[in-house]
């Protein structure tokens, strides 16, 4: 038998739009009818902090010494109107994240962490647990469409109040609580029966607009004698206007969250298809405050993809006071860590993938209600991890500050960066590395 | 009797007078004179008292209000009694949107009509109407009841959870997963009570019962177009 | 994001008085609207035939140059009545005669309204400032519209103010937010509609003027409207004749109607109505959703 030459074939070749995950994903819709849910925030590449360099020090330009030569982290919010505003000492607080959508002991872990740190901690979208109040030296009480558990003694315990138009991973979306997680706690604290789907109000309840939350606002400090901070937590949408009208809304602080910032459980097409990433959002929400008059009397803070001190830095370089972490909180007391490997596979996922946190079944105990898997988190341990991210972060913070001549982080500025992008370049508002070229700034 | 003229006083002032009471004191009556359309007149009580304002009121009269009896002698704004925990409220005019939102306890007595969402997101709170309410009302009802002598508007108890609706007049339409049920002897006998309590005469069974139809308690695919 | 008032009076001895009284409901919904003010008041004049401009100019505009340039091509009569910086030009000509010819001559200045009996006032500021700048307290009128603003996604600038006319004795004043309004603009320009700003509530006012102007009533006008526009809007409408009111189905943006023998008003929030004469004793309601209230009109 002649041995035929085998006809040379192209080399297989993925489409790039219809890639595994792609595909992958239309199988799923097709089989279940159903769309996708998951937590977390946007996953896909998108213009990030990273893109950001400072600049540091050189001869025009002279560093401070570390440790030595002070470097102030302390940073006070919410001064505008209230009586008793927030003092945090480190410019980095935790995010809103319900008891609901993490277990007890998670939530008693971010208190103590935060609290050795000297920082706050926020509830979420089921209300104020005695635990959260009792582990958290500062606690803001977040105020949102669905009101699940709002009370005025709740109110009143508050060190600040948090109202909330919207969230990064969904702007224009509620809460989202599947059934398995509504046990007979949430479901108490909640006001539904348990085990049932828990559907969402996109809307507040009693007003729309920012001429109406001007009224809301001015109840709530009735009803709290004008002693607290209202925060006004927004998803970056149109981060101008949002600053804007929150500032003349009344608030004392605005929360602002990019879309990498997570959830605990939402469409995924809302996640990664609706809202603007953090880096795109901070320029204009401090250029409404300086047009407001209001930089720095009325204090931003950022959150959405905040994982380190170098990100923590760019924001504040950028205008705003603070930055607040969700994501980086979980992942420090153990969230999608290796050692449960075994499990992630069993779901079919990977550690460091694992984000279908609507199903309760988080094999590291976090976003979950299975008293077995939830113990398998100890709040002390977990805690003191947390105050070691937080301590991490803001010496991290300090030696690029101190190395950009800075004696507080808060005197990081947009001229102590360049992009290594286009992209960067002209959402940061900041030059192209090498050149003095900022995209969209003076006509091109 | 305290009696407090808005005309005069500060709001701020009379709030927190009111507010400020204390278990001891005797005096826990207050007249509230010429509110003039004023918001948050009366919010965040908290304690036993008797409150009369004397005219009409703007957003978010009582709100929060806890223990204390509130009686508005006109109309009230939006938000009308919003996450009430206890106590009475009571309206001898009509309420604008929202009376009642996400109230959690106590009884919310609304002499004349509601505009819409009266009851929205209601989490515990009785609210009798003596007139008609607006559309989308028991929006996201989770428990309490709302009873209405007059008629209601469309889209009654959309998305509805455990919140038990009582209509005495007709009904626009129904929103998602709200469907009329039996009325028993059982719901005779509640509705009687709660409307003794709201100092209402009416005859319970002139009235229809409305509730959830729970198909939307887990998703399914079937059910989309009610979404 | 704003507040709206509107008053019509009923008894025509109350029209002394309107301006008075609008001022004080416009001062009133400042709080909702901190940036700029607007009013739209109708005054009929006595003399038949007359029509009137309102133009807006520079601070140190030569009013009395822009009078004679009038009196001398129109009417030697026409009487020209500063305010601040807005003039409001009274005379005997044709209506289009007049706006071209000022069009030509004084391109510098900006109409603001044009027709017979209707008089725009907008500004930047507080609305109490603003309302002391025209004098509104001591003028009379038949009706008026006004509008206290919170800017939301476009600029803060007298043009972007309320109430935006778009056809002759015709205003609209907006509270709320429309979704659609950008392909919509588009569409009206197409069709020969001047849309001079990115505002939502001009697209609102221009596509009204289109359809009257197409021969729909005001009703058609607003029921088309009612499909057409998308997103959360509660409108007031001025007409020669009166004034109309209309919200949106979903209707989250608040809105109160009140009326007595001498009186009917509209305003975003009670409080605006409650120092109206006879306020206590009005009958008090709120406009349903996705019906439209007249009055003359």
């Amino acid at each position: 038998m002649s041995q035929q030459p085998k006809t040379p074939r192209t080399q297989p070749r993925s489409s790039s739009i219809y890639d595994a995950y792609a595909l992958s994903e239309i199988r799923r819709a097709a089989a279940t009818g159903v769309y996708d849910i998951r937590g977390g925030g946007a996953k896909r590449p998108m213009p990030h902090f990273d893109d950001l360099l400072f600049l540091g020090a050189s001869m025009s330009r002279y560093p401070l010494e570390g440790y030595r030569e002070t470097c102030n982290t302390a940073v006070t919010l919410g001064d505008r109107f209230a009586e008793k505003p927030i003092e945090l000492k480190i410019p980095i607080t935790i995010a809103g994240m319900s008891f609901g959508s993490l277990s007890g002991q998670a939530k008693e872990a971010l208190g103590r962490g935060a609290s050795a740190m000297g920082t706050s901690t926020t509830t979420g979208d089921g209300g104020m647990t005695p635990e959260e109040r009792g582990h958290s030296t500062q606690l803001v009480y977040q105020y949102l469409p669905s009101r699940y558990g709002m009370n005025p003694d709740d109110l009143r315990k508050a060190d600040a109040i948090e109202v909330v138009v919207g969230q990064g991973a969904k702007p224009g979306g509620g809460g989202m609580l599947l059934g398995q997680k509504i046990n007979e706690r949430v479901a108490r604290m909640r006001t539904l029966p348990q085990g049932i789907d828990q559907r969402s109000a996109c809307r507040h309840p009693d007003w729309t607009g920012p001429d109406d939350l001007e009224i809301k606002i001015h109840e709530l400090r009735e009803i709290t004698n004008w002693q607290k901070p209202i925060y006004c937590k927004i998803g970056a949408s149109r981060p101008y206007f949002d600053t804007a009208l929150s500032i003349k809304a009344g608030a004392d602080v605005v929360v602002l969250d990019g879309m990498q910032g997570g959830t605990a459980a939402t469409q995924e097409v809302f996640i990664e298809h609706v809202g603007i990433p953090t880096l795109a959002a901070i320029r204009p929400a401090v250029q409404a405050l300086i047009d407001a008059d209001m930089h720095r009397k009325v204090q931003l803070v950022v959150s959405g993809g905040i994982r380190n001190g170098a990100d923590v830095a760019k924001c504040l370089a950028l205008g705003a006071d603070a930055v607040s972490i969700g994501t980086a909180a979980l992942v420090a007391l153990g969230d999608n860590d290796p050692r449960w490997e075994e499990e992630y596979e069993a779901l079919g996922t990977k550690a460091g993938c694992y984000d279908d946190w609507h199903e309760g079944l988080d094999p590291a105990g976090i976003t979950t209600q299975e008293p077995e898997l939830a113990q398998r988190l100890h709040p002390v341990e977990a805690g003191r991890r947390l105050a070691n991210l937080l301590a991490v972060m803001t010496l991290e913070c300090q030696t690029i500050a101190r190395a950009n001549g800075k004696s507080d982080v808060r005197n990081l500025e947009p001229e102590d960066l360049v992009a290594l992008t286009v992209e960067a370049a002209a959402m940061a508002r900041v030059p192209l590395a090498g050149t003095d070229w900022i995209p969209g700034q003076g006509g091109f | 009797m305290i009696d407090i003229d808005l005309a005069e006083e500060t709001l701020r002032n009379a709030n927190k007078r009111m507010q400020g009471i204390q278990p001891d004191d005797n005096e826990r009556s207050f007249i509230l004179r010429n509110p003039r359309g004023a918001h948050a007149v009366a919010a965040g009580l908290n304690a036993p008292m008797d409150v009369t304002i004397e005219g009409h009121v703007g957003f978010y009269c009582a709100g929060m209000n806890k223990e204390a009896e509130v009686t508005v002698k006109g109309h009230a704004g939006v938000g009308l009694a919003e996450n009430m925990m206890s106590g009475q409220v009571r309206v001898t005019g009509n309420a604008s949107e929202s009376a009642g939102a996400t109230g959690h306890g106590g009884l919310l007595v609304i002499e004349g009509d509601t505009s819409s969402r009266c009851g929205i997101s209601m989490k515990g709170i009785d609210i009798v109407v003596g007139g008609s309410v607006g559309h989308m009302s028991a929006f996201m009802g989770q428990a309490g009841c709302l009873a209405v002598l007059g008629d209601a508007g469309p889209s009654l108890g959309d998305s509805i959870y455990e919140a038990r609706l009582y209509v005495r007049g007709k009904v626009d339409s129904l929103g998602a997963d709200c469907k009329e049920k039996e009325m028993t002897a059982h719901h005779l006998d509640k509705l009687g009570r709660l409307l003794d309590r709201a100092q209402i005469s009416a005859n319970p069974r002139d009235f229809r019962r409305y509730g959830s139809a729970r198909q939307l308690y887990h998703f399914k695919i079937d059910n989309v177009g009610a979404y | 994001m704003c507040g709206i008032v509107g008053l019509y009076a009923k008894n025509p001895a109350f029209r002394d008085s309107l301006g008075a009284h609008l001022a004080t409901m416009l001062v009133e919904m400042s709080d909702r609207g901190p940036d700029s003010a607007g009013v739209a008041l109708y005054r009929p004049t006595a003399k038949a035939g007359t029509v009137k401009l309102v133009v807006y100019g520079a601070q140190d505009f030569d009013w009395q140059a822009l009078r004679l340039g009038v009196a001398k091509a129109f009417d030697p009569d026409v009487d020209l009545d500063q305010r601040g910086r807005h003039a409001v030009i009274t005379a005997t000509a044709g209506l289009e005669d007049l706006r071209g010819w000022i069009a030509e001559h004084h391109p510098e200045l900006r109409l603001v309204s044009a027709g017979e009996t209707i008089e725009i006032f907008k500004e930047k500021g507080h609305p109490r400032d603003v309302v002391q700048h025209f004098g509104l307290e001591g003028l009379s009128g038949s009706h008026g519209l006004g509008h206290t603003r919170m800017a939301t996604e476009s600029a803060v600038t007298t043009e972007h103010s309320h109430p935006f006319s778009t056809g002759r004795d015709l205003c609209l004043v907006h509270n709320g937010s429309l979704s659609n309004h950008n392909r919509l603009r588009a569409r009206l320009r197409k069709v020969g509609v001047e849309i001079k700003t990115d505002n939502d509530s001009e697209v609102a006012a221009g596509y009204l003027a289109w359809r009257l102007a197409e021969g729909d009533s005001l009703t058609e006008a607003l029921d088309r409207g009612m499909r057409e526009l998308d997103g959360f809007y509660t409108f007031a409408i001025g007409t020669k004749e009166g004034f109309a009111v209309l919200r949106d189905p979903i209707a989250c943006k608040h809105a109160v109607l009140a009326e007595t023998d001498d009186w009917v008003a509209m305003a975003t929030e009670y409080r605006a109505i409650a120092p109206l004469p006879g306020a206590d004793q009005a009958e008090i309601w709120e406009p349903q959703p996705g019906r439209i209230y007249a009055w003359g009109a």
